[in-house]
């Protein structure tokens, strides 16, 4: 159980997937100028990832490895991703309209985003079991999450900010992000 | 000349990393010093370059109804090709930018540049294009990454500028990779409102 | 939607990806050897660095010695068949950012030969100093030519005589307990090595 909690608590905080890995940048700057739509892209990743990561870890050692085709991951994983994505948004749509609406938007920008197919390659790096897989991916998307709202906060008032021309959007995000990621520093190291 | 305002195209007017904002991830996780940066960028470029003349070269055949999923496996597949290499012959490098390697097949830049230029595009405009963007984007990560090497610990490439002590640390981790590139983002609006 | 744009869609995306199957396959057939010898490599370029002058092949001399549960790999290096070093392959698991992974030297004495840090994650300008910290001209930081026999190998602020690096002790502490299993491995493997004799 113990280990379980040390890796929520270290996928959330001490390697943050956004702060300290830089893996699922592209939506932390895209879609991150009202809370709103923070949540609901958090959601969505979460939901994606934890799917993700459990397929692609039983296809990498029910398919890949005893094939031996294990260079074939990259392909495979990407198109298993793009797929699942694809399906839960005809899923989603057919069944809960509602959710279609708050989530169906965020859907197809996840396939390109890394940190999904970068978990799923960090877990088989890391030679975890299926449990602490799906453990690990929950988190490092709840991580992400945090990460996400957090910044969409800082955001929404960054906006009524006197800034000069070339600092305004993008660059005083970044730089915001930044001092957010000084921020998490201060979590490494911490040990459970 | 036209192929050769493709490639000013892709290296000021469209930057990827300054303008159009893509690829982020390996632009601040590879950036910690020059040479990675500067690797990072042209094994991206030559998985550009060569998904960008198949591309065009295949489009074609392609029914628009899977053309996305199609593009993926081209891109993929020169990634792991190019994965393969460097585990053979580069294993230094290879351990170094580590999982952004593989992590260039869901780099938003090479999905943007098939879908915008090399689908529609004849094949030797598409090489251009993959030079251009591949260019600028070397460039980019090049400079972010001598910045941060300076700036961190006195040294570009590895030879020493000032000494150590006097670097401010802090650029060389994360969160100097985002106040860094910030700071980039902002001079290049800047140069280019004044142009 | 047509069936036969349908059947088209899948036919040429079914085409498109049996080939990249292919090139791949073809490709890794003639990678694969030059993978696994650029991973031994680095190995052999390690115990190169780090034992006395040998002339065997250390990696087909693999023992393996039990630490505290952890189950280390030991080379033995020879010279002209005379035993000349050993080297320890010795992870920490507790360092700053995860595990790092160590490989130390020791010649037939048991001093200290070397070390090489073969993988890490600790923080770039503090932890990840360790690489040149424990080989140091300044002689209370260098681990090198300490005899196992004599050293107590722990930081200063734990009583030990070595002192850790600034600002990053908790790699130093990493760094340092490996090292104390590379040499009680290493204490094994010579006397388990003599009872054979």
């Amino acid at each position: 159980m113990l280990e379980y909690i040390s890796i929520i608590i270290t996928a959330i905080f001490v390697n943050n997937i956004v702060f300290s890995q830089f893996l699922g940048i592209c939506p932390f700057i895209g879609v991150s100028r009202k809370i709103s739509s923070a949540v609901g892209m958090g959601a969505a990743v979460t939901f994606v990832m934890a799917l993700a990561t459990t397929v692609t870890w039983m296809l990498q050692y029910g398919v890949l490895d005893p094939l031996g085709i294990g260079y074939m991951q990259t392909i495979v994983f990407i198109l298993v991703i793009a797929a699942l994505v694809q399906m839960l948004e005809i899923v989603i749509k057919k069944i809960n309209p509602s959710l279609y609406s708050a989530l169906g938007v965020f859907l197809p920008l996840i396939t390109t985003n890394c940190a999904v197919l970068g978990v799923a390659i960090i877990v088989i790096q890391k030679n975890m079991a299926l449990l602490e897989s799906v453990v690990y991916a929950v988190s490092t998307a709840l991580g992400f999450t945090l990460a996400l709202v957090v910044f969409a906060g800082i955001r929404e008032q960054l906006v009524l900010a006197d800034l000069p021309k070339s600092m305004r959007g993008v660059p005083i995000a970044l730089i915001c992000a930044g001092l957010l990621a000084m921020a998490f520093m201060g979590f490494s190291g911490i040990k459970i | 000349m036209k192929y050769l305002d493709i490639i000013y195209k892709g290296v000021v007017t469209d930057n990827p990393t300054f303008v159009l904002l893509l690829g982020m991830c390996p632009t601040l996780g590879t950036t910690g010093s020059a040479i990675t940066g500067m690797s990072m960028g042209l094994a991206t470029m030559g998985v550009l370059i060569c998904s960008n003349v198949v591309i065009s070269a295949i489009k074609k055949f392609v029914p628009a109804g899977v053309r996305i999923p199609a593009y993926i496996v081209v891109i993929a597949g020169f990634v792991t090709v190019l994965q393969m290499l460097m585990k053979a012959y580069l294993p230094a490098l290879d351990a170094m930018l580590g999982i952004f390697i593989p992590l260039i097949v869901v780099n938003c830049i090479l999905l943007g540049r098939a879908e915008a230029f090399a689908g529609k595009n004849n094949v030797l405009a598409s090489l251009c294009d993959g030079v251009g963007i591949g260019l600028g984007f070397t460039i980019a990560l090049t400079l972010l990454g001598s910045v941060r090497e300076i700036l961190g610990t006195g040294k570009i490439f590895g030879a020493t500028v000032y000494p150590e002590q006097y670097g401010s640390l802090v650029f060389v981790l994360a969160p100097g990779a985002f106040i860094a590139l910030g700071f980039m983002i902002a001079l290049f609006n800047n140069i280019r409102r004044r142009c | 939607m047509n069936k036969n744009s349908m059947l088209s869609m899948v036919c040429s995306l079914g085409i498109i990806t049996v080939l990249t199957g292919l090139i791949l396959g073809v490709v890794n057939y003639y990678t694969k050897d030059a993978i696994a010898d650029a991973a031994l490599q680095t190995k052999i370029d390690a115990l190169a660095d780090i034992l006395p002058e040998f002339d065997n092949n250390p990696l087909e001399q693999r023992n393996f010695a039990v630490v505290n549960g952890d189950t280390l790999i030991v080379y033995a290096a020879t010279k002209e068949g005379e035993p000349v070093g050993v080297a320890v392959e010795s992870p920490a698991h507790d360092g700053f950012s995860g595990d790092i992974s160590l490989m130390f030297g020791f010649n037939a004495e048991g001093a200290v030969s070397g070390f090489k840090v073969l993988a890490h994650s600790e923080t770039p300008g503090l932890g990840a100093k360790m690489e040149d910290w424990f080989r140091d001209s300044v002689a209370s930081r260098s681990v090198i030519g300490r005899n196992i026999g004599a050293a107590d190998f722990s930081v200063t602020k734990d009583g030990g005589e070595i002192d850790g690096i600034t600002a990053a002790t908790i790699t130093s502490r990493a760094f340092l307990g490996a090292l104390r299993r590379a040499a009680e491995a290493y204490r094994k493997y010579v006397s388990e090595t003599k009872e054979s004799k």
